[in-house]
């Protein structure tokens, strides 16, 4: 069951992102779908919005990046329950920090090992 | 005084036609599968071509062109005098490499798609003006180098647009002598540069259409000659799309759609799967024109061809700051007389 | 063509202009495009969740499992880029293959590998957040935000 709900609300996620590449106007790039979905993704989840959504789908609503954006926002604010105004700035990137490092050192990595293909 | 060669607004004549004495077109892969293959000089089994970049592979691509070319023409390298040559790298860079390797005099270009035509225009003026006897107009481009400096990294996942164009990885190299046998260049019309504010840099092909369209029909006003003179008109790399565009255009400016009007764009990967709104890039029309165009006219199965290469003079600069796209197309009456 | 002519004018024909543009292009088959982004996107995130579901098995905590398979993904990504496959998803499957978190990794990994000829530095190091760095920015930038206006109403 997990695994249904995962499929469709991690589909519908990307659904609304084809959606705004295709209806809107030309020149939206995977690079502008990115930042919507992690900025959408904090605001949803900091007016408790993405919270649900992550209990019914858990990875369908964890691994789009919108849920990157609701960690950063739950960091935050989990931050600020813990160490006050230092936790704003500390507690978003603290939450994420394993995936942005691995991002980052995967990525280049992957530029020692391998060249660009044809 | 008025000049003595200069025809109407925008054109001039030639008063001793300037003969392609010899040409030639290598191609990538991809160009390869398509419906030309026998007419290219060379077609490439990958993309880097033994070297250890893209840039590299394309400035390689641009200088055995050139010399394949005069080798064609029974001449050696050393017998050129002058390259006109460009491409759509920043500063130009596949066309200055190549002149350092040639060690021909050089002059560099920048007319983006336009290049083969801007490129033989001049070549043919210095001829018919006696400044030279031996010129060479080149012009190239590859898919990888193009595709990383305009678009996006080439590893990147991107849904690419049904109105979006395959730049091609291909070069096309033509000599130019004032006499001997061979087609002939008989006149040409410089175009304008014309913006009617497409901002879409997937949808290339509606930017530069309006251009080939006033080129065209400035052409025709100029020399005064009829709509049926050509067998074959034939635009750059306007691609599906705005090869459409400009035929509706030719309807509206009252140009009789000519029968014979095909693009580059369209022809270069006719019939291959998947190909969007066809083929785009300096490399485009210039490898049409020293491939499949030429052999034909040297067969004379085509004896009157109007060259429109066509180009958009945009860069990934103002794209960013939302200017749109100005494009203008070059024109060159190349005759079998 | 245009001696002559007002701005006005102009304008007007450039509007023509767009507007025939917009009729002859061709449309972007948004259903197809849809279906494949549903069904590549949620393939990925039942993949992320099998993941999830064997780790919280083995004993691992949740939220922990959680940033386990947010590197697992971003690993996959970048390998699936790296040898050249991830591009040739993402053709077809569109926002199915951007908006999950390998899509993330697919955009720091093409950046680094085209500017590997440059150099280390300048090239793959400068570069490597050419896309990525905007979504880095912005993602902070609210998160911080989010973090100062609960400090306010706490």
């Amino acid at each position: 069951m997990s695994y249904l709900m995962a499929f469709i609300i991690g589909g519908i996620l990307c659904v609304i992102g084809q959606l705004a590449m295709d209806l809107t106007k030309p020149g939206i790039t995977p690079g502008h779908i990115l930042v919507g979905f992690i900025t959408g993704g904090a605001i949803l989840s900091a007016v408790g919005l993405y919270q649900p959504l992550v209990d019914i789908s858990g990875a369908g609503a964890t691994i789009p990046l919108s849920g990157f954006g609701h960690s950063l926002a739950q960091g935050a604010i989990a931050g600020v329950k813990e160490k006050g105004l230092l936790g704003a700035f500390s507690g978003g990137v603290a939450a994420t920090a394993a995936g942005i490092t691995a991002a980052i050192v995967f990525g280049y990595l992957a530029a020692v090992i391998f060249n660009p293909k044809d | 005084m008025t000049a003595a060669r200069k025809i109407g607004q925008q054109s001039v004549k030639f008063s001793n036609p300037p003969v392609i004495s010899g040409w030639a077109a290598i191609v990538g892969p991809k160009e390869g599968q398509g419906p030309w293959a026998k007419d290219f000089d060379k077609i490439l089994d990958d993309y880097l071509y033994g070297q250890s970049s893209w840039e590299k592979a394309e400035n390689i691509i641009l200088q055995e062109t050139v010399q394949t070319a005069v080798a064609k023409a029974g001449l050696d390298t050393t017998e050129a005098e002058l390259l006109l040559a460009g491409d759509l790298l920043n500063q130009i860079i596949s066309a200055n490499y190549a002149a350092r390797e040639l060690a021909i005099p050089f002059l560099g270009l920048y007319g983006a798609c336009s290049t083969m035509a801007e490129s033989l225009l001049l070549a043919a003026m210095m001829i018919d003006a006696g400044f030279f006897e031996r010129v060479v107009a080149a012009t190239c481009s590859h898919h990888y180098t193009a595709e990383r400096q305009y678009r996006a990294p080439v590893e990147q996942g991107v849904q690419p647009s049904p109105s979006s164009q395959w730049t091609a990885t291909a070069s096309g190299a033509i000599l130019v002598q004032p006499g001997g046998s061979g087609p002939r260049i008989t006149c040409a019309t410089i175009g304008k540069v014309v913006d009617m504010g497409v901002t879409d840099s997937a949808n290339m092909g509606a930017a530069m259409a309006p251009a080939a369209g006033s080129t065209i029909k400035a052409h025709f006003e100029d020399t005064g000659r009829a709509t049926d003179y050509y067998d074959l008109v034939v635009t750059g790399d306007l691609g599906a799309v705005g090869m459409n565009l400009a035929s509706q255009s030719f309807i509206q400016q009252g140009l009789v759609p000519p029968p014979a009007y095909s693009d580059c764009g369209v022809l270069l990967y006719d019939g291959l799967p998947d190909i969007k709104a066809g083929a785009s890039g300096c490399g485009c029309s210039a490898a049409m024109l020293c491939g499949p165009l030429l052999k034909k006219m040297s067969r004379g199965e085509i004896n009157r061809l109007l060259f429109v290469a066509t180009g958009a003079l945009m860069s990934p600069t103002s794209t960013f700051q939302g200017e749109s796209i100005p494009g203008i197309a070059h024109a060159l009456a190349i005759e079998n007389i | 063509m245009d001696e002559g002519k007002s701005e006005e004018l102009k304008a007007a024909e450039k509007k023509e202009y767009q507007n025939l543009v917009n009729q002859v292009k061709p449309k972007p088959s948004v259903l197809a495009n849809c279906l494949w982004a549903f069904v590549v996107g949620g393939l990925i995130c039942v993949i992320a969740q099998m993941i999830l579901n064997y780790l919280v098995s083995k004993g691992m905590s949740k939220s922990d499992a959680g940033s386990a398979v947010a590197v697992i993904m971003v690993f996959l990504g970048a390998l699936l880029t790296g040898i050249g496959i991830y591009d040739k998803i993402g053709e077809k499957a569109g926002a199915g293959s951007i908006v999950p978190i390998t899509g993330f990794s697919n955009v720091i990994v093409a950046s680094a590998l085209e500017f590997k000829r440059e150099g280390y530095i300048f090239g793959v190091g400068a570069r490597i957040f050419s896309i990525a760095g905007p979504t880095l920015l912005f993602g902070f930038t609210a998160s911080v935000l989010i973090g100062l206006i609960s400090y306010w109403f706490r």
